[in-house]
């Protein structure tokens, strides 16, 4: 372990943390808000701990693997500890460890929260909660690599493997710095193209602006208690639908589009996967739901809207489906296990990953069937190879195995078996609501502290996708060679 | 730029690392999953597993518009393959390594012909070096500035040598002769030195200077070597045949060792002025028979690194005044400089930085200011020429009046196609030649950044 380079760059990033916080600082002064003293607390706490850290650079500037999901998994720590300040010295949340939580669930963008009264936040707060989706979403990491000076980056894309999500993680050109840049670039700018159009859909545009950040993260943080439904507006439910799938798009893609080749994009065997599962998924929800409702079209808009916003693992919600039939729920708390596609900003298993498993199955029984026939895995017509394979396995493994552990934790708070199950599958592929007492109209405050601080883990697992976290507590890390 | 490089051996390894830690946008191909995948974590680069002459791997890689394509593969003629289908796909310049002798007579014609912009041949490469430092083996390592005019040589302080223990200032009062010492290297550290530098036994130090200038300083601190007459080289391979050419013209006495009789054939058929033997190489007893002891220089190119080490020290130990060894592995490389085997050279780096100063003459072809850029001291020291073109407030003043920025150092002067070392009394003229030492990676882009 490089010790000196990781609590270098760990210092660098908190600076450039410590600059961010400054934005929803802004908002707090501008509206004369009790919150100032907790965002100028958590700014300090983040420079004097990022100069003392980054003080002197060190000879040896080597980054390995580990060091990558070490450094990824202590900044999205670091960051969320602090992070929870403001809400905590404020005594908008008052105990410490639902405001880490709640800006875990933030920065993770998933969306859960235990707070029972939304709309009681002071606006500085609600900012902050909507920005700690858009940061997390890209990656704070990407952010930091696309603004560090460009001598830092020779080994970088470790930290950018344990950061973003899937299970084969390229540049998108040679340089990491400028990959960072185009993916940011475009995040910025669906975001901003989103704010437009709430706004011109009828938000105010301070509400417009914290939805785009929540869709844009695929968070699900809103600013009303009834989430979207207290809109009750078409145009704004169409206008999140189309976002919120456009976000659980593989941005790789939309670099494709933006260098002109379309048709390499829309070829893209992932998308076509993404995109049917959601219109299957919508169509057989409506037709079961349609008696609940007044017309077909109404069923319909409710339904793709929930599909749209569980897949992408946003969370947001328009209906209460813990009042639909049980095939629906079903088919929603399944499409929260898919996740959005590889390289976007959702959670989830990721549908690369779903439908390498799937083609697995069949695979292998076509083997069974013909022991001698020789047939390769593909993905995107390419042979999936070995160590993707064997990464995916490996991931699958250790998703069972943390989702095993924190439901037997989880069941301490002795709810129902649905509830259980889903609040930690909420929380580990960062979606947000789950069933019943964690269902779309309650939240997660009934929890314990101990639950709490579990499915807290659960969610930054899940985001960094195992590896940071479990290199992060596995003893021989941190053993000198 | 955008690079591309096909074929990550060591060569491409070496030039992959080089490149991406200047800035370039660098893409390397290769057909080895595994080299492409350590390659793109080592560095800052992106990379595709494929055959680099493959029309729709090279696309991908965007040989359509990049600047620059490298070819480095084992293969000749994969290499000039590659090149003419990224000329071909429209990629600005191509570099092939070529490395076959039956090739290497019509390397002009390739070039012209194919519309390659080079072709580098690492033997040949190697085997000019070896005959450079030959021609002046005080030096471990000589390099030539402004067209041959300036040599820069390094040499290693002996113990209880005549330098050591001297600050500069009395150096340069004691020596008749103008030189200048650029860098100095001491363990892993490197100092550019002012006056009042202390020198130590065990430095590398570079010096700049005229040829005959460093002739006589090398006569005056007692290091002088005669030039190499009678040469014994071991191992007949590529690098000891364009060696043994070169040096059988300027009327070197050479004698080679080839273990096998077949090549002792070929060669003594292309050689007719050298003397063949067939033998072992490493055997005591042909080493006594053919006089290693009384040759004037030793030069050790069998195929393996450790061999040649080894021969390198018994060598040195019989007192050859000049041994040069090949050593291929970089990590040997590294080994050797903290063993007392001094000179050694290494076709795969040559080539590298053969091509690295290539692909700088490129970049700065578009801001004329810069000449040349030289890597020395392991890459740790830049040397750049520059040309002044304009007046401007550095011109014509005694350089004591100018305040120049810590670290960087006027080395030499070229006007009017001689070389002046410079003092506190000499001044900057238009129409002049500069080289500017310091140890401060890319941050020097002109003349006007030397100056506080």
């Amino acid at each position: 372990m490089n010790y000196k380079m990781v609590a270098y760059l760990i210092g660098r990033i908190m600076v450039i943390m410590a600059l961010l916080t400054c934005l929803p600082l802004l908002v707090a002064i501008i509206n004369h808000e009790n919150t100032v003293t907790g965002f100028l607390l958590a700014i300090a706490c983040q420079l004097v701990l990022g100069f003392a850290f980054s003080v002197k650079k060190p000879k040896h500037s080597e980054l390995y693997a580990k060091e990558g999901f070490v450094i990824v998994a202590l900044v999205w720590i670091f960051t969320s500890l602090f992070g929870a300040l403001p809400f905590y010295l404020s005594r908008e949340i008052p105990s410490f460890i639902d405001a880490f939580f709640e800006t875990v669930s933030g920065f993770t963008t998933t969306g859960a929260t235990i707070l029972t009264d939304i709309e009681k936040l002071c606006l500085s707060s609600l900012f902050w909660r909507s920005f700690t989706h858009w940061i997390g979403g890209m990656g704070v990491l990407v952010f930091v690599l696309a603004v560090l000076p460009k001598s830092h980056a020779s080994q970088s894309i470790h930290l950018m493997r344990a950061e973003v999500p899937g299970p084969q993680v390229g540049k998108l050109v040679s340089r990491m710095r400028s990959t960072a840049r185009i993916l940011y670039g475009i995040y910025i700018v669906l975001t901003l193209l989103e704010v437009v159009c709430l706004r011109i859909a009828g938000m105010s545009w301070f509400d417009s602006l914290l939805h785009s950040f929540s869709t844009a993260g695929t968070g699900g943080f809103s600013t009303k208690n009834a989430s979207i439904a207290a809109y009750g507006s078409v145009a704004i439910d169409a206008i999140i639908t189309i976002f919120m799938i456009l976000f659980g798009v593989n941005f790789t893609l939309f670099y494709l589009i933006l260098t002109g080749r379309v048709l390499q994009a829309l070829k893209s065997e992932e998308l076509r996967w993404f995109l049917g599962i959601i219109v299957v998924a919508a169509v057989i929800i409506t037709l079961n739901i349609s008696s609940q409702y007044a017309s077909f079209l109404e069923a319909f808009r409710y339904a793709v809207f929930q599909v749209s916003s569980i897949i992408t693992t946003t969370g947001f919600i328009t209906a209460d489906y813990g009042q639909w039939p049980l095939l629906s729920q079903s088919i929603l708390i399944l499409l929260m296990f898919f996740g959005a596609m590889a390289g976007s900003t959702g959670g989830g298993i990721k549908i690369s990953r779903v439908v390498i498993l799937f083609k697995t199955v069949f695979h292998e029984m076509r083997h069974q069937l013909r022991p001698r026939s020789v047939s390769s895995l593909k993905l995107e017509g390419k042979a999936v190879d070995e160590k993707t394979y064997l990464g995916v396995m490996s991931y699958m493994s250790m998703y069972v195995f943390i989702y095993v552990i924190s439901m037997l934790l989880v069941s301490l708070n002795n709810l129902s078996f649905a509830s259980t199950f889903t609040a930690v599958g909420t929380c580990l592929n960062n979606v947000g609501p789950g069933l019943e007492a964690v269902g779309p109209v309650s939240n997660f405050a009934s929890l314990s502290g101990f639950s709490k601080l579990v499915l807290s883990v659960d969610m930054l697992a899940g985001r960094l996708e195992f590896l940071p976290i479990i290199t992060l507590f596995s003893l021989s890390t941190w053993k000198r060679r | 730029m955008r690079i591309i490089i096909v074929g990550d051996g060591k060569v491409g390894m070496i030039l992959t690392e080089y490149l991406s830690r200047e800035g370039h946008d660098v893409m390397v191909i290769d057909n080895n999953p595994e080299v492409v995948e350590h390659a793109v974590s080592a560095f800052d680069v992106a990379g595709l597993s494929g055959n680099g002459a493959n029309y729709n791997i090279l696309v991908e890689a965007g040989a359509t518009r990049a600047d620059l394509l490298i070819a480095a593969t084992s293969s000749d003629e994969m290499n000039i393959l590659s090149c003419l289908m990224a000329k071909k796909l429209g990629t600005d310049h191509t570099i092939a390594r070529v490395r076959n002798p039956e090739y290497a007579q019509q390397l002009v014609f390739i070039r012209e012909e194919l519309g390659l912009s080079m072709i580098v041949n690492p033997e040949f490469e190697a085997a000019q070096e070896i005959s450079r430092v030959l021609r002046f083996p005080s030096a471990i390592k000589l390099d030539c500035f402004s067209k041959g005019r300036v040599d820069l040589a390094e040499i290693r302080l002996p113990e209880n040598g005549y330098l050591a223990g001297h600050k500069l200032s009395e150096l340069y009062k004691i020596c008749k002769e103008k030189v200048l010492i650029c860098a100095v290297q001491r363990e892993d550290e490197v100092y550019i030195p002012d006056g009042d530098f202390m020198l130590l036994a065990g430095d590398r130090i570079h010096i700049t200077g005229s040829h005959s200038a460093l002739a006589s300083f090398f006569k005056d601190i007692g290091m002088f070597k005669q030039k190499s007459k009678h040469v014994l080289i071991i191992g007949g391979g590529k690098i000891g045949y364009y060696l043994a050419r070169q040096l059988s013209d300027t009327g070197v006495d050479i004698r080679i060792i080839e273990q096998s009789e077949k090549r002792c054939l070929e060669l003594s058929e292309m050689l007719p002025k050298a003397t063949i033997i067939h033998g072992d190489g490493t055997d005591h007893a042909t080493l006594q028979e053919e006089g290693l002891a009384s040759s004037d220089a030793c030069v050790v190119l069998t195929g393996i690194d450790e061999e040649n080490m080894v021969l390198a020290m018994y060598a040195q130990t019989l007192g050859v005044s000049k041994v040069i060894t090949k050593i291929d592995r970089r990590s040997f490389a590294n080994m050797a400089e903290h063993m007392e085997i001094d000179s050694f050279v290494s076709p795969k780096v040559i080539t590298a930085n053969r091509i690295i100063r290539y692909v700088r003459a490129m970049e700065y072809a578009k801001d004329a200011d810069i000449k040349t850029l030289y890597k020395i001291v392991n890459g740790q020291v830049e040397a750049l020429e520059f040309a002044i073109r304009d007046k401007s407030h550095y011109t014509d003043k005694p350089l004591k009046a100018l305040k120049m920025k810590k670290g960087m150092l006027i080395a030499c002067i070229i006007r009017h196609g001689r070389v002046i070392i410079p003092n506190g009394d000499s001044h900057l003229e238009v129409g002049d030649s500069v080289v500017i030492v310091t140890a401060t990676d890319g941050y020097v882009k002109n003349l006007e950044d030397i100056f506080a």
